[in-house]
């Protein structure tokens, strides 16, 4: 029952933002090129809708292409930091300094590196998505309980079982976390690698109605484009659901007595 | 599954490094523990007794001494699944269902078992230690005690040659340990295992062993050894006989902090 009505009230939430959206806009008349009403929106997704399709799927190519090169690589290096000493001691510094810095600041130059088109836009989304990977799989390979790897020890258990069934499933939490801050960031990345350097994908629609002071289709594209995130971050969501256990996803911490 | 092996412990030491410098947690323990026997180790706490225990799995490394089976040192290899070493947490995978905890070490350590092999012994176990219905449970909804014995479970399963028992039964009521104790006594007289059971009541110990070995702390060495005679089963008599009350208040003696002062001197 409570359940139930928590459901309802947070759609009512949304139904309220959306009303007194609606609303002000029409008892302000502000115009559409200022700030458009929902329903305005709606029509002009409904009308573009073959265009926001075909504008979704470059944008999508780039968000998943550089997602993935940002887990795989980021994986990789977190084995490298959490077994070698020698692979930490030298790259963790740059890795924290590497975090601070915004590197969507660098989006402009990859234009001039890579050129007009798919590449800057994967290589942006990578890059950002990259580092939460590295710094979160790393801290999760390591906080494993040490008494847990000398019982495997005891039993005589091999360097690679420890890390497959002990190392890696204490970290999946841990990974899971990375990935969901992971993808919003790819996200991100590749819808600023739209603005600055492609012709296609729903960031270049929202940047090029922006010029054109059409600020409804610019709406429609970042409704567009907010749809297809939430949809990437759910299919994580699902994806940790099915993977981790019931005994993890309670307390998403970890507790060997 | 062959004999287990001869047990042969040569002024065995261990020291810690600490913050503080070198922390000597054993101190040139020396012992034999024969095939097939039943040796316990009771002592203070912090003298040393799990350490002993991860010395003799092959989880540590000793400073100096040294361990042998048969009278070869121990290496890992040889160690590969003969050593059931129950630690004195439960260290359940909590990413495991108790069913899936206690097939771990069947998977690790008896690969020739099918799947449905090491799960129906696994079923056997559980339904032996009173976790019928709890098979499919995490380690979180299990209380403390119930998480030990699952603990205990993933040891016997795979029938090791060696049990290492870190105080096992320490979080158990009188009756589950009751039934967990002559679940234990019934493998080791059915089979050649060797059992180094560590505890903290001296009656468990004299009930349970045909050996004790008495530990002092600080550093960690041996105090005495005492050879437990009476006949078995043990359990129901045993503990009127006078015999029995003179040898608890023997190693009670030796357990008090002024009896190692009297000794030392
Ligand atoms: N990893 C470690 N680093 C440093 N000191 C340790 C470590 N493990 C144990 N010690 C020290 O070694 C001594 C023996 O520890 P151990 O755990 O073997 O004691 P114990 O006899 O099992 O005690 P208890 O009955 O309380 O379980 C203790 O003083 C402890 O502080
Ligand atoms: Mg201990």
């Amino acid at each position: 029952m409570y359940r139930l009505s928590v459901t309802l009230g947070q759609f009512l939430v949304f139904v309220v933002f959306f009303a007194i959206w609606e609303l002000l806009v029409d008892l302000l008349h502000i115009r559409p090129v200022i700030l458009p009403a929902p329903t305005a929106i709606a029509e002009k997704i409904w009308e573009n809708r073959a265009l926001l399709l075909k504008e979704s799927w470059p944008t999508f190519a780039a968000i998943s292409l550089g997602f993935i090169a940002a887990v795989v690589s980021g994986f990789l290096l977190a084995v490298g930091i959490a077994y070698s000493r020698i692979v930490r001691d030298l790259t963790y510094p740059f890795l924290i300094a590497a975090q601070i810095l915004p590197k969507i600041a660098f989006a402009p130059l990859f234009l001039i590196w890579f050129g007009f088109g798919l590449t800057p836009k994967i290589v942006i989304a990578a890059l950002i998505a990259f580092f939460p990977i590295v710094i979160n799989t790393a801290k999760g390979l390591t906080s494993v309980d040490k008494e847990l790897l000398q019982y495997m020890d005891s039993l005589g258990s091999s360097g690679w079982e420890k890390f497959t069934k002990i190392s890696l499933p204490w970290a999946l939490p841990y990974i899971f976390a990375a990935l969901k801050i992971s993808i919003t960031l790819a996200i991100v990345g590749a819808v600023v690698g739209e603005f600055v350097a492609a012709g296609e994908g729903l960031g270049y629609v929202i940047n090029s109605s922006n010029i054109t002071l059409n600020t409804e289709l610019m709406f429609a594209a970042i409704v567009t484009m907010s749809v297809l995130g939430i949809l990437m971050y759910l299919a994580i969501v699902l994806l940790e659901r099915y993977m981790l256990p019931q005994g993890q996803l309670e307390d998403s911490g970890h507790s060997t007595m | 599954m062959g004999k287990a092996p001869r047990i042969t412990i040569e002024d065995l030491s261990l020291a810690f490094r600490t913050g503080t410098g070198p922390f000597v947690a054993l101190d040139r323990v020396s012992f034999d523990i024969a095939p097939g026997s039943f040796v316990s180790v009771v002592g203070p706490s912090g003298c040393g007794k799990s350490t002993l225990l991860k010395l003799l799995s092959g989880v540590y490394s000793p400073t100096s001494g040294r361990i042998l089976f048969d009278g070869k040192p121990v290496e890992k290899e040889r160690l590969q699944g003969q050593v059931g070493y129950v630690f004195q947490r439960a260290l359940l995978l909590p990413w495991r269902t108790a069913l899936q905890n206690v097939m771990l070490t069947m998977e690790v350590a008896r690969r020739s078992m099918t799947r449905a092999q090491r799960e129906a012994e696994a079923l056997k176990w559980l339904e032996i230690a009173g976790l019928k219905g709890f098979e499919h449970r995490f380690p979180h909804e299990l209380s403390g005690g119930m998480q030990q014995r699952v603990s205990i479970c993933r040891a016997l399963a795979f029938r090791p040659q060696i049990l290492l028992m870190d105080e096992p039964f320490g979080a158990l009521d009188e009756i589950t340990r009751e039934t967990l104790q002559n679940e234990l006594l019934q493998l080791w007289q059915q089979t050649e295992t060797t059992v180094v059971f560590i505890t903290h009541s001296i009656p468990e110990a004299v009930i349970l062993s045909e050996q004790i070995v008495v530990m002092s702390a600080r550093p960690g060495r041996v105090v005495e050894r005492i050879n437990v005679p009476f006949p078995r089963p043990r359990v129901d008599s045993v503990r009127e006989h006078p015999d029995f009350v003179e040898m608890a208040g023997h190693i009670r003696s030796l357990l008090h902090p002024r009896a190692h002062a009297i000794a030392a001197e």
